[in-house]
């Protein structure tokens, strides 16, 4: 949510902006605990919409290590939320 | 040394390079050089150009910092120029971003830079005839958008096709001057570009292995066709895309 100045994460819109970025996963698969790289429809170009997505919805660059190093979708979240400004 | 048989040989020709503080600009400045060229150097920092300069036999002919994005730099530097018998424009930038995140703020960041800043020095410099009679004009563009249509590059990959179009109607009219004007379209070269981590190290060694000849271009394989097409070898040759690639686009 932006509320003006500072970007407060939450955790559910970053699931779902996530989410969003794949055509064939249902929705109800997505939590904080989901393993992403697992998902059969993981590519290497559903890595760049997150990473582009990052930048559109929290003005973030993460880099593809920063997606590698990630196991789940709150690890991701962690790395964001430290560079959330 | 006079008795060598050397078409290639760039003596007592005056050649600009832009982008020439670091990857494909600066291996072609300082191979122009030791062709024998005086070569005019142009980058936007003082600091790398001055590094590019010093990689050269007997250094830069001039230098000169400047933003080619920025109006009042691009004509402060054509203002500044000698009298050129070659220019390699080389000032480039990069994206890797699904087209569904290309809006058009990301476009016309990536043309200002690909597109619009190339494409004003190439129409100043011949309309102010910086460019002596007989010159040629290298661009470099990108087998991305004309030859490669690969995922993630559509932004990039647009900017420079628009460039591989301008480079063709430029051969035609300039032919006027008897300037030729050609493109090199390379494909993945190992330059800074393409370590700023969007695509992990381990990624692009993988991709790597998909072009046929087995690596990634270094910025010396383009800088050997720029000499080519900037030296009187390539005399008959202008409006011609050639495409450096290890195969890639086989």
């Amino acid at each position: 949510m932006n509320n003006g100045y500072i970007i407060t994460m939450n955790i559910q819109d970053f699931i779902d902006n996530f989410a969003s970025q794949f055509d064939d996963t249902d929705e109800t698969v997505f939590t904080a605990e989901t393993k992403f790289k697992q998902l059969d429809e993981w590519s290497s170009l559903t890595a760049l919409s997150i990473i582009a997505m990052v930048d559109d919805e929290y003005d973030v660059i993460i880099k593809g290590n920063d997606i590698i190093n990630s196991e789940t979708i709150q690890d991701l979240f962690n790395v964001v939320e430290k560079q959330v400004h | 040394m006079d008795n060598v048989f050397n078409p290639f040989s760039l003596e007592n020709k005056t050649i600009l390079v832009t982008g020439a503080s670091s990857g494909i600009g600066q291996a072609t400045a300082v191979a122009c050089a030791r062709m024998g060229a005086d070569v005019v150097i142009t980058g936007r920092n003082a600091e790398r150009l001055q590094r590019t300069s010093d990689m050269m036999p007997n250094g830069a002919k001039s230098q000169e910092v400047a933003d080619l994005t920025n109006p009042d730099d691009l004509k402060r530097l054509v203002a500044a120029m000698p009298a050129l018998d070659g220019a390699v424009l080389c000032a480039g930038n990069s994206t890797t971003l699904p087209l569904q995140f290309g809006s058009r703020e990301k476009f016309d960041g990536m043309f200002d830079v690909n597109f619009f800043a190339p494409v004003e020095l190439l129409r100043l410099l011949y309309k102010k005839k910086v460019l002596n009679k007989g010159g040629s004009v290298v661009l470099i563009a990108s087998i991305g958008g004309t030859h490669s249509f690969m995922p993630g590059n559509g932004v990039y990959g647009a900017s420079k096709a628009a460039l591989n179009s301008v480079m063709k109607y430029a051969a035609r009219e300039y032919a006027a001057r008897k300037v030729r004007v050609n493109s090199i379209c390379p494909g993945m070269v190992d330059t800074p570009l393409i370590h700023r981590g969007t695509i992990t190290e381990e990624q692009l060694a993988e991709d790597a292995k998909r072009y046929p000849l087995g690596r990634y271009g270094l910025p010396d394989d383009i800088a050997n066709g720029a000499i080519y097409l900037l030296s009187d070898a390539s005399c008959w040759l202008t409006g011609h895309d050639l495409v450096i690639d290890g195969g890639f686009s086989i």
